[in-house]
């Protein structure tokens, strides 16, 4: 059943399609090949068919049509020559980081006396001899992804396939990761690297890009870039006024897409027509307007069409947050201990009404800890916060009952129907019957759910979900927002949507704390602390941070992931120079 | 797409049972079963829970003063089952009846020492308490009971074998005492090898699912064989294990007499952790989820191994629909395996009817666990 063998290639699929019951197939007629030395990129938002391909390449799963080839033969008959590290890495957390190797060395065939040598190497490469004779399920994000590339790597693979390797890994970790991966490629290893992220698109040799199962772009990354050069502009000089600018700068015609990048409205503009002038823009006399470096995800939102406008239907039918002398959300040295372990120690920050405050940081750092302090689901052990002039200590409830929480993630009842749910969420909030209606009728209209009220939440495309998910936490026009990660693995037209309604409610006064690892929602923040080792290590606007991290580190133009990253080292080295002294 | 065809590797085979041992030693809920929960149950069925009453109270009427009717009233009132009140009509007593401090009446009637006389005693009355059937029961077996064995003495006194009562001389064998703990104990046994044999054994498998630690496995070369065997050898060994303290618990703490061999009793063990084990793979590999596997090893096999194995109801008195339906629990077949090799000894013709079931069985559900166990995610 060896399909035809693409020149150069370790592993190549052709024609695959897979359906998992009725409705769209998982994928439809999906090609790729795997070049030796070469990092393939397997791209696509969460649902468009990453993980059935990668599963269907290691012979998991048997495809419904097309043939798959693996160095010349079946995935089945070449297990010997495919690592693979799925997306839960696999580790078996009561196994120590030795035993783990050992184990997958003893499953892989790898002869006893060679099984130090490799270790040694293994241990050197992913940095984790110091942790051999820790509990996996006892490392960090990181070090079980590191741990899991081992397994994979303990025989050398002429063929790697790696399920989001990236997801749920701070920046830093993330950064090492591709390092490794560099190093295997260089050993002529075939590597595929399947994301959500768009960003690790442009590190790769070849790119795939897939969309609901479909392929919609084969090729090296910059020849999607391509497409968009010179269209991309960078605008500054409006200072308070950015969010404004960019609704009304996505309302125009020429513009096709624009996100907030810090202090600056980045905007692309459509094919053939002029890049328009400030004037043209309708800002001031002080507005700048440079060209930008096309990313990736330009590329792809112009494949897919282009961005949503600007006017969020939303925000123009919500209520005006009226304004308040006290600050919307306020922090004051929040502490939680369990036990021993401190999980946020003296977190510290005020929110005024009518902006987005992030909270960053690596998993387990502590943000999940404050924000469900300032939700008033964990008791602070220390300090005290609160919400709307909501006491969190002595006002708990109503604290809670003047904010909307949504989580990407778990928020919803996945058996019930979206009409099921939206009753749901207007019964928990205690609307009354007659506005509840009108709430749930303005909701299914503004996020266009009319066709699927019936359908169960849990079955919805993944953008729907994350429509009704909001529209569930603002039903009660909140004044203040709490958002847990909203947008990672979302598709980019999807998360500029969600992002057009929330800088849209942020006008009209809505308070908005966002926590996320993702750093293009920390792009749209105000200001944003950095929370490390249950630490503020660095609290200021996303500009002011990359000029820190730019200063600390001497990078130019330093992103937002370059200052987290920096900033983080800073605070380690301190952290030993401390501990040294 | 073509399944992999892997050879059985014993190196292979190894590394997942010395991974599945340290798993079951670090892991506290592993442990929580198969140690602490057996301990737990044989306590509770050692001590609490005994089917056994004594000291029951019930209400006397003797009506009669003739020399046999007051030693038939002694007889009862010496009985260590009952706590007597005595009254010469039943209507003081029927009030304690009424309030529940009586479970029961037995009248002595007027005419039963001329009865006796003509060597025709005359039946006894019995009163219980109809809306406690099972305290109904006790009162009015261990009531004729207790009269059996005074018209025993009494034939005997007089010499008289031939016209002996009709109904008596009932002589429980290997638990004279009719001790229920001598029951409980071994039949606790099931209970802990379903446990571990079919609960633990489901969860385990269905937590690899869960974690996508079989997705990794199955990217390796390991065969299902290997996987399944590596499940297989070191819960077989713990629940062995664990049939072994109960066993030593049994006879050591609870004084439950061990008349047969103990080779034996491995020989029973064995042969029920066939369909023990076999049922929890077939779950874990139908449903691959740990909520869902652990309420169907309760409903397919632990409930049905307390209530419809004859461990604590007897099969006997069931009704018929329900006696058919018992033929098919497993534990039917170990439950009097397991009395037979602790009250009786090593009765072969009793225990190897029982033994080949359970191995009919444990195939059957075998080779549902390898038709449902697929080295593919879809």
């Amino acid at each position: 059943m060896a399909g035809p063998v693409a020149p150069d290639s370790v592993a190549s699929a052709v024609g695959i399609t897979k359906a998992f019951g009725p409705g769209l197939p998982a994928l439809d007629s999906v090609g790729i090949t795997i070049r030796p030395g070469k990092v393939t990129g397997l791209v696509g938002p969460d649902g468009a068919g990453k993980t059935t391909l990668i599963r269907i390449l290691a012979g998991l799963m048997s495809a419904d049509a097309g043939t798959v080839t693996i160095l010349g033969g079946a995935p089945s008959e070449r297990l010997d020559d495919i690592g693979y590290m799925p997306q839960r890495f696999g580790l078996y957390e009561d196994l120590t980081v030795r035993e783990n190797l050992t184990l997958y060395a003893q499953l892989r065939g790898l002869p006893g006396e060679e099984h130090e040598a490799v270790f040694g190497r293994l241990y050197q490469f992913t940095d984790l001899g110091r942790f051999q004779d820790r509990l996996s399920g006892k490392l960090s994000g990181g070090m079980k992804q590191k741990l899991g590339l081992a397994c994979a790597l303990v025989r050398t693979p002429r063929v790697l396939l790696l399920d989001e390797p990236g997801v749920g890994v701070d920046p830093i970790s993330r950064r090492e990761l591709w390092a490794m991966v560099g190093e295997l490629t260089e050993q002529g290893i075939g590597v595929l690297w399947s994301t959500a992220y768009l960003d690790e698109a442009e590190l790769c040799d070849d790119v795939y890009l897939l969309s609901e199962g479909k392929q919609v772009f084969t090729g090296p990354p910059a020849d999607l870039t391509r497409r968009v050069d010179g269209r991309v502009i960078r605008v500054t000089g409006f200072a308070d006024r950015r969010r404004m600018a960019l609704t009304e700068a996505l309302d125009r015609s020429d513009v096709i897409d624009g996100t907030i990048q810090g202090r600056a409205v980045r905007l692309l503009i459509g094919p053939g027509v002029p890049i328009p002038d400030a004037e043209a823009l309708g800002m001031g006399s002080d507005t700048l307007i440079e060209p930008a470096h096309p990313r990736f995800e330009d590329g792809f939102i112009e494949r897919l069409g282009g961005g949503p406008k600007g006017t969020s239907a939303l925000a123009t039918s919500y209520r005006e947050i009226p304004p308040n002398d006290e600050p919307a959300i306020e922090a004051q040295g929040l502490t939680k201990h369990f036990g021993d372990f401190v999980a946020a120690g003296d977190i510290r920050f005020t929110v005024p009404r009518g902006e987005i405050f992030g909270l960053l940081g690596p998993n387990g750092a502590g943000k999940s800890t404050t924000f469900k302090m300032l939700c008033g689901l964990l008791t602070p052990s220390e300090g005290t916060g609160s919400v709307a002039g909501h006491d969190l200590r002595h006002a708990a409830a109503s604290a809670r009952a003047s904010l909307g929480y949504m989580a990407q993630k778990f928020s919803l009842y996945g058996d019930l129907s979206v009409a099921q749910n939206l009753d749901f969420f207007a019964g928990a909030y205690n609307l009354p019957r007659a506005r509840a209606r009108q709430a749930i009728e303005r909701m299914v209209e503004i996020f266009d759910l009319g066709d699927r009220l019936s359908v169960n939440a849990g079955t919805l495309p993944l953008g729907f979900k994350q429509r009704l998910a909001l529209a569930c936490a603002v039903m009660h026009e909140p004044p203040v927002l709490f958002l847990d990660e909203p947008t990672s693995g979302v598709d980019p037209v999807m998360r500029r949507e969600f992002w057009m309604h929330i800088n849209g409610l942020v006008q009209k006064g809505v308070t908005v704390l966002v926590t996320t690892h993702f750093m293009d929602e920390a792009e749209y923040c105000d200001r944003v602390t950095l929370i490390y080792r249950a630490e503020q290590i660095a609290t200021g606007t996303p500009d002011a941070l990359k000029a820190q991290a730019g200063a600390l580190g001497q990078i130019e133009d330093p992103t937002m992931e370059d200052a987290f990253i920096a900033l983080i080292e800073e605070q380690d080295r301190r952290h030993t120079q401390g501990e040294a002294a | 797409m073509k399944l992999p065809r892997v050879r059985f590797s014993g190196r292979r085979l190894l590394a997942l049972v010395v991974k599945e041992f340290w798993q079951i030693v670090r892991d506290p809920s592993t442990f929580l079963i198969a140690f602490v929960l057996p301990m737990i149950l044989l306590f509770l069925f050692g001590f609490a829970i005994s089917l056994d009453s004594y000291g029951t109270r019930v209400g006397l009427v003797v009506q009669d003063s003739s020399a046999p009717a007051m030693r038939l009233a002694q007889a009862y009132q010496h009985s260590p089952y009952f706590e007597v009140t005595t009254s010469r009509s039943v209507e003081p007593l029927r009030k304690g009846m009424i309030d529940g401090d009586l479970r029961g009446i037995i009248v002595i009637p007027a005419d039963f020492g001329d009865g006796v006389a003509r060597m025709q005693p005359p039946p006894i009355q019995i009163i219980t308490d109809g809306s406690q059937p099972n305290t109904a029961q006790f009162v009015a077996a261990h009531a004729e009971g207790v009269r059996s064995q005074w018209a025993t003495i009494e034939n005997a006194e007089r010499g008289v074998s031939i016209s002996a009562p009709v109904d008596v001389s009932a002589r429980f064998w290997f638990n004279p005492e009719l001790n229920s703990r001598y029951f409980l104990v071994p039949g606790s046994i099931a209970n802990v090898m379903t446990m571990i044999g079919t609960l633990l054994t489901a969860m385990v498998v269905a937590r690899e699912w869960e974690r996508g630690t079989m997705e990794a496995m199955m990217a390796t070369p390991i065969s299902m064989g290997e996987f399944i065997a590596s499940k297989l050898l070191p819960y077989f060994v713990l629940a062995q294990f664990s049939m072994t303290m109960c066993a030593l618990a049994s006879v050591f703490v609870f004084g439950v007499p061990f008349r047969g061999s103990v080779l034996t009793l491995f020989a029973i063990s064995t042969a029920f952790l066939m369909p023990a084990l076999g049922l929890g793979l077939f779950i874990s590999a139908a449903t691959k989820n740990q909520f869902v596997a652990s309420q169907l090893a309760l409903i397919t096999a632990f409930l049905p191994t307390i209530m419809l194995s004859g461990f604590v109801f007897e099969i006997q008195s069931m009704p018929v629909p329900i006696q058919l339906l018992t033929h098919v629990v497993p534990a039917r077949y170990l439950i009097p395996a397991l009395e037979t090799v602790f009250l009786a000894g090593d009765q072969w013709g009793l225990i190897l009817p029982n033994i080949g079931m359970m191995l009919l069985f444990g195939a059957i559900f075998f080779f549902l666990a390898f038709r449902f166990t697929k080295r593919s995610l879809d």
